[in-house]
């Protein structure tokens, strides 16, 4: 069911080693580089924040745990170029570019701070709210998109099959799986939901600390 | 997508392997076709390279011990308090800020990517983005705090939030003893980006 990027929980990665705190924003030239081709190619407008989440996380389990984390940037985008014809899989190999009719859309230097500044909000209209907090829910099971087979969906697999308790309510929210497979937003109120870590990994570090998530509504059900 | 049903090797595969040339090649054919403009991956490199980092969030943080008011703000509508002080835009569209209590310590993770509150913070920090903290933080919170050499008193609970969708969390730390007499700048320099991620707590002045 799952794909290689839906770690958490996951056994076996070792320690965490934080970098020294003077360490630069980008320990490489190219890792700015990369973070900003994919920026500026973003502004094109030929996908979607979800889209290229998903593109991310079709790599081959293979090459998702080969690859830094900016070359898994550069896959993906690579990847999306194609699959959204802006660039053809000769013109990546090499072949000369052919000019493109997007050249227009084009993120000019100037536009840059206002773009970055603005970002992209995805509160949107859409229907009331049918958890409040405090409410108990359980979350489905197991984690998967309904619409799209092995599609987009920010259900966490260690979070399937939950109870949980609603502890906030966002408003409506940009429905990923739907909008990263071009089905829509779908906009559906988006929850905080708390576990409590002992129902989620059998045993807590310490009885009483919790994990929570944001769930969209249609990912819970009403506790039975 | 290409690995689901394509019997063509993915294009990513195309470029060349070198992840430095790799770059290069997608920049360059990106700015031969019209599409990129190279000025405007400089302007977008400066900006987190040098412009937008966690000197925001900590101004943040240093302003909710001072100041009563913009505290209650920020914690019911983050957003909005901290579009008062300038910050907006890109993965931080939609912010809430979380107090570490004595009772509640609070940890961020995205389990899933690497989501994290960029007008605040800027762009995260490799172990941020690394599997082992991914994996790790929400199973085993307080051994993940003990990497960063940090053990949380008797009594204090911990919560980690997943961040899976597009809301941003910025911890707000607790304010230090024996900072009664410091400024708001001089505040703000005991905020660390792991404070306001919930790997560490605010320095003790010294």
């Amino acid at each position: 069911m799952s794909r290689v990027h839906d770690m958490g929980g996951r056994f076996g990665d070792g320690p965490v080693r934080p970098e020294p705190k003077d360490a630069p924003v980008f320990a490489r030239d190219w890792h700015g580089r990369a973070l900003a081709v994919t920026l500026a190619a973003g502004a094109l407008g030929q996908w979607t924040l979800d889209r290229s989440r998903f593109a991310r996380e079709c790599l081959a389990p293979a090459d998702y745990l080969a690859f830094s984390y900016y070359e898994k940037w550069l896959a993906g985008l690579a990847d999306l170029l194609v699959a959204q014809g802006v660039v053809t899989r000769d013109e990546l190999a090499g072949a000369d570019p052919a000019p493109s009719p997007l050249a227009e859309r084009r993120l000019r230097a100037e536009s840059v701070a206002g773009a970055l500044a603005r970002g992209g909000p995805v509160v949107r209209d859409g229907p009331a709210s049918r958890f409040g907090p405090g409410d108990r829910v359980r979350t489905r099971r197991p984690a998967r998109n309904l619409a799209v087979t092995g599609g987009h969906t920010r259900l966490p697999g260690y979070a399937a099959g939950l109870h949980g308790v609603v502890e906030r309510v966002h408003g409506c929210h940009v429905f990923p799986d739907t909008n990263a497979h071009g089905l829509g937003e779908r906009p559906e109120p988006l929850y905080t939901v708390v576990f409590d870590a002992a129902d989620v990994w059998g045993r807590a570090e310490v009885p009483g600390d919790t994990v929570s998530c944001d769930l969209w509504e249609s990912y819970l059900e009403p506790e039975t | 997508m290409p690995h689901d049903h394509a019997d063509d090797a993915p294009p990513h595969s195309l470029l060349p392997p070198d992840p430095e040339l790799r770059v290069k090649a997608l920049e360059t054919l990106l700015t031969r076709k019209g599409l990129i403009d190279p000025a405007a991956l400089d302007e977008i490199i400066e900006t987190y390279a040098h412009k937008v980092g966690p000197r925001n969030g900590a101004a943040v943080v240093a302003r909710a011990w001072i100041d009563p008011d913009f505290r209650k703000r920020l914690l019911k509508d983050a957003t909005a308090a901290v579009a008062e002080m300038g910050f907006t835009g890109r993965q931080g569209e939609h912010v809430v800020a979380v107090e570490n209590t004595p009772e509640q310590h609070n940890m961020v993770v995205c389990t899933l990517c690497s989501c994290y509150p960029w007008p605040l913070l800027g762009i995260p920090p490799g172990w941020y983005k690394s599997d082992a903290y991914r994996a790790r933080a929400v199973r085993e919170p307080r051994k993940v705090l003990a990497d960063f050499g940090l053990t949380l008193p008797e009594g204090q609970r911990v919560r980690v939030w997943d961040s899976t969708a597009e809301v941003r969390y910025l911890v707000l730390p607790m304010r230090p003893v024996g900072t009664e007499g410091l400024d708001e700048s001089a505040l703000a320099a005991l905020v660390s980006r792991d404070a306001m991620i919930g790997t560490a707590l605010a320095e003790a002045p010294t």
